[in-house]
């Protein structure tokens, strides 16, 4: 019998191991900053321990919109229509709140055609996590100015923005998204904790990537290039993501940081950087949004965090069991209460 | 108080025609929002509860307050309730309207007014009662900023003498509409009723020939707005998540629903089994439609035609994604300000063909509140069965309008879901094809997400798609997948429900329609027999696609008149994207577009017009 030990396999905490959480294979441009995106997705979800055929992932169309098809193939996925994934996302998830949800979609789809739906999206604090890989350009109609492009920005092809902004970080704040993040796709660490503690929020995520577009909008000039935010990429803390099944967290002793405990128990560290800031006011939040556009500087972390605030299924009064599951017996009232409104309509 | 009761203007000529029971229409010209809705309504449920068939008909204007509105109740011994075109007893209660509406009756016609409005100055040829309405209603209601509503009860018992209206069913409609919680203002407005009775029969000596006498007409049937109706079908249709954004006509039916829904589907928990959204847009509700049928719920929007035209793009997906989907499109007239408040056939086209790319969607035409219940439980099997988007398309007339009916018609068949493999059956079969077609009929087998298998998911995305649901581009995975889809619309021609015929002995001529113009139709039918010994079958499309019995139809006919609510004559233009030229030879065209609901006798009229060609 031989004695050389096969190695176990290196599982989560549910037993799986992490190909059960990737993708197809990306038709992105290399180094596309979405591709990074992807990566720490299937990392996040992974390391967490999420069924993944409890997860549902959408989009709107666009590059970014692509993502779904590279990451968690064991999840249904749905590329919907340009700037609507926050509707038919809604829709999942009121037909099924056990589902996690999670949207991918771009800045063109979010900011420009599909703002309407953002904003009221944001209103509703519905349990999802939306994640905008955003580039300041539209990618995949190559490479005209989006609405998060910054002021004074240059084109590749030389030309000038000369529109104001459009912060979708400043916007989730105002309008109810009780966990609103900036991040650049390329600071892994500080993505996937980020991403973690969106999985554990059971409440509306808002998470804006710096995923810089290589083909159209990583030029001298850019204000959303790789060389851009090497420069003035901020963080505003360090983040540690404490799982709820992880037995470390009943060790953690009190010191520097802030202890945020998130709805499934999970806890987040907030560690101080330069600067000590207060993820939960509000106030705060978007001062320092305006403070950082003011200095050129892209703020990064854990904008704000909320988790006191009712959610979506709350507000609308909903059983607990998914409305996709519910049976006929409950669907459909009886002969009885039809004969009654009979009685009242004769 | 005035005792000035003229005796009555004479009719000139003999026009006036002769004692008429339970067979004409009663008008009631108003303001919006003077409060006349409750006593039209009452008037007509007490005509109902004398047992005489009934329809009422409001003509309102898209404003709060202060536009015209005109009330039409038909009352027909003969069970008729479509609209009729000619008024035979006019109450003229608003000044802005009332030299026109008087000017537009018949000769002998009678005519109830408003006292100031000194109509009688006008013309000389009609039955005229001056009423002082302003002196009757300060003794009935003390509190002066009541009066204007509590006066339109006052002509509810002028006519109700004048007519012969049992008081006692007046009494008990009037109580009815103000349900248990407002039997003050009940009272008040009882006053007022009864003041207006006694008023008119100390004061009204006119001789006039209408009059209304109890009959067998109503026995077990219900007064309903059709919106209500259909309400109520998708409730009873085991439906869970509705989004919409008001519009008129189709608000009334979303509301409806709330109301239901929280009467009958609180659960054990007190919490619902639904979720009703108010979303921001069009775009949105049709999205969350789309994601909710997606996800596994029973997902339905109602809208107007300005709605589906928002939700183009949406529905398009939804017919190449094949997910479950209902639409109730409750059509009024065209875009934008002016006639939204008036009825029309006007989304035919829109609905059958909506979006781009090649997109063909089944509709069902309810043409009563009954239909409007039953149907909505088979818009939901058939948008489940065939994975695809279904539109009920209703109108004002039918949807905001009271319809007298039958009981709506519980069933309870099993409800059907569809195609939807569970982690069982896909143990069974180690994994699954989302857009093969297994079966020959061309629905492929799909799963919900969160269904606990690794073979369950797929990816859903819009044309370019293989059986796998694998992104394609390739040509031949194109056709091949809207190749299914069209053998998928020939299946659902099998099980769509089937025409309403009615084939008379001998008939040359055929009437092909759908939906609310079935009143109408029927009406004309028995005209043309009766008035030109003129025999006429009729074929109520009850949905689209076509079945054989409408080829069928055509070909035992010489000539089909496909009667439209439209100017474009759309019902007619959609069988001719479908039939074959021989048959679409055979087809004439009756167009109606005023607004108004199609009356028999515009019917009549222009079929014996073409005719005489
Ligand atoms: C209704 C509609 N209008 C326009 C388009 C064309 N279109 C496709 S993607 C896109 C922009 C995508 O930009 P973004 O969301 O920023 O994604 P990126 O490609 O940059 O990742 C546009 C305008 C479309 N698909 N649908
Ligand atoms: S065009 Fe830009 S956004 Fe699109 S894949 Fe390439 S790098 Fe990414
Ligand atoms: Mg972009």
């Amino acid at each position: 019998m031989s004695t050389t030990a096969v190695p176990p396999k290196k599982t989560n905490h549910i037993g799986l191991e992490v190909v059960q959480y990737k993708g197809g294979k990306t038709t992105l441009c290399a180094g596309c900053g979405h591709n990074a995106v992807s990566e720490r997705i299937v990392e996040a979800f992974y390391e967490m321990g999420v069924e993944p055929w409890r997860v549902a992932k959408l989009s709107g169309i666009g590059c970014s919109s692509k993502s779904p098809a590279y990451f968690l193939n064991l999840s249904h996925g749905f590329n919907s229509v340009h700037g609507r994934a926050p509707a038919v996302a809604t829709g999942a998830m009121l037909a099924n709140r056990d589902l996690l949800g999670i949207v991918v979609t771009g800045d063109g789809d979010t900011a420009s055609i599909g703002i309407g739906q953002f904003m009221h999206l944001l209103r509703r604090n519905l349990p999802l996590i939306y994640i905008i890989e955003d580039n300041g350009v539209y990618g995949l109609t190559k490479g005209q100015f989006s609405a998060t492009s910054d002021y004074g920005a240059k084109s590749k092809g030389g030309s000038l923005n000369e529109m104001h902004k459009l912060d979708c970080c400043l916007l989730g704040i105002e309008l109810g998204a009780t966990l609103v993040a900036r991040t650049f796709s390329g600071d892994k660490r500080q993505l996937l904790a980020i991403l973690k503690a969106a999985i554990a929020h059971k409440g509306l995520s808002i998470i804006d990537v710096i995923s810089p577009c290589v083909t159209f909008n990583d030029h001298p000039g850019s204000t959303m290039s790789y060389a851009y935010m090497k420069e003035h990429d901020v963080a505003l803390h360090e983040l540690d993501f404490i799982p709820h099944f992880d037995d470390i967290r009943l060790e953690l002793e009190e010191g520097e940081a802030r202890d945020v405990t998130m709805h499934d128990g999970s806890i987040l560290r907030v560690k101080k950087l330069g600067r000590d800031y207060d993820p939960t006011d509000k106030m705060g939040a978007i001062r320092t949004l305006h403070e950082a556009e003011d200095a050129q500087e892209v703020v990064t972390g854990i904008l704000y965090l909320n988790t006191q605030t009712k959610n979506f299924f709350d507000t609308l009064h909903m059983t607990d069991t998914p409305l996709a599951s519910l049976p006929e017996q409950v669907t459909r009232p009886s002969k009885a209460a039809l004969d009654e409104i009979m009685e009242e309509l004769r | 108080m005035s005792t000035t009761l003229t005796s009555p203007a004479r009719p000139d000529g003999d026009a006036a025609p002769a004692g008429v029971v339970n067979d004409f229409s009663i008008q009631v010209a108003t303001a919006n929002g003077s409060g006349s809705q409750t006593s039209n309504t009452v008037l007509m449920r007490a005509i109902f509860q004398m047992g005489i068939p009934v329809s009422g008909k409001n003509m309102f204007p898209s404003n709060i307050q202060g536009l015209p509105t005109w009330f039409t109740i038909r009352a027909s011994k003969h069970g008729w309730i479509g609209r009729k075109k000619e008024v035979d007893f006019l109450v003229a209660m608003n000044p802005e309207t009332a030299r026109e509406d008087c000017l537009d009756l018949e000769p002998g016609r009678v005519l109830v007014y408003d006292e100031p409005l000194k109509l009688n100055e006008l013309r000389s040829d009609l039955v005229m009662v001056p009423v002082p309405f302003d002196k009757l209603v300060g003794p009935v209601c003390p509190e002066a900023k009541l009066r204007k509503l509590v006066k339109n009860m006052l002509y509810d018992g002028v006519v109700a003498y004048m007519l012969d209206i049992e008081m006692e069913e007046i009494r008990k409609a009037l109580f009815k509409q103000f349900g248990p919680k407002k039997v003050k203002a009940a009272e008040l407005n009882w006053g007022a009723a009864q003041a207006g009775y006694d008023w008119a029969k100390a004061n009204v000596h006119v001789e006039q020939p209408y009059r209304l006498e109890r009959m067998k007409g109503t026995q077990g049937k219900i007064i309903i707005e059709g919106n209500t109706a259909t309400a109520l079908g998708c409730i009873f249709a085991g439906c869970t998540f509705v989004a919409w954004y008001p519009i008129t006509p189709s608000s009334s039916l979303v509301e409806s629903m709330i109301g239901y829904l929280k009467r009958l589907r609180t659960g054990p928990d007190g919490k619902g089994t639904y979720a009703v959204v108010q979303a921001e847009d069009e775009l949105a509700s049709i999205g969350m439609v789309i994601g909710a049928g997606w996800a596994g719920a029973r997902a339905m929007t109602a809208t107007a035609g300005p709605g589906v035209s928002l939700m183009s793009e949406f529905v398009g997906l939804a017919y190449y994604t094949e997910i479950p989907a209902v639409i109730v499109d409750v059509q009024r007239v065209g875009p934008s300000t002016g006639l939204p408040t008036r009825t029309m056939q006007g989304d035919i086209l829109s609905n059958a063909t909506l979006s781009h790319g090649d997109t063909r969607h089944p509709i069902l035409f309810p043409s009563g509140p009954e239909e409007c219940f039953s149907m909505a439980a088979n818009a939901f099997d058939l948008a489940e069965q065939f994975q695809t988007p279904v539109f009920i398309n209703t109108d004002l007339d039918l949807g905001m309008n009271n319809w007298m009916s039958d009981p709506l018609p519980y069933s309870d068949a099993p409800i059907r879901r569809g195609k939807v493999l569970s982690s069982a059956d896909l143990d069974r079969l180690g994994g699954f094809a989302r857009y093969r077609d297994v079966d020959g009929d061309g629905v492929g087998y799909r799963t919900l997400p969160g269904t606990n298998h690794p073979a369950a998911s797929y990816f859903t995305r819009g044309s370019g798609h293989n059986e796998m649901a694998q992104y394609s581009e390739r040509p031949e995975d194109y056709v091949n997948n809207v190749d299914r889809l069209s053998r998928k619309f020939n299946s659902i021609r099998g099980a769509v429900p089937q025409p309403e015929i009615d084939a008379a002995a001998g008939a040359r001529i055929g009437m092909v329609y759908c939906g609310t113009s079935r009143e109408a139709c029927r009406e004309s039918q028995e005209q043309l027999q009766r008035e030109q010994d003129l025999p006429v079958s009729t074929l109520r499309l009850r949905a689209y696609p076509y079945t054989r019995a409408l080829d069928e139809f055509i070909d035992s006919h010489e000539v089909v008149y496909v009667i439209d609510q439209n100017r474009d004559g759309q019902l007619f233009q959609l069988m001719r994207l479908d039939l074959t030229l021989e048959r679409i030879q055979k087809l004439r065209s009756v167009r109606y577009y005023t607004g108004l609901p199609i009356d028999a006798r515009t019917i009549t009229d222009e079929i014996l017009r073409q005719e005489a060609q």
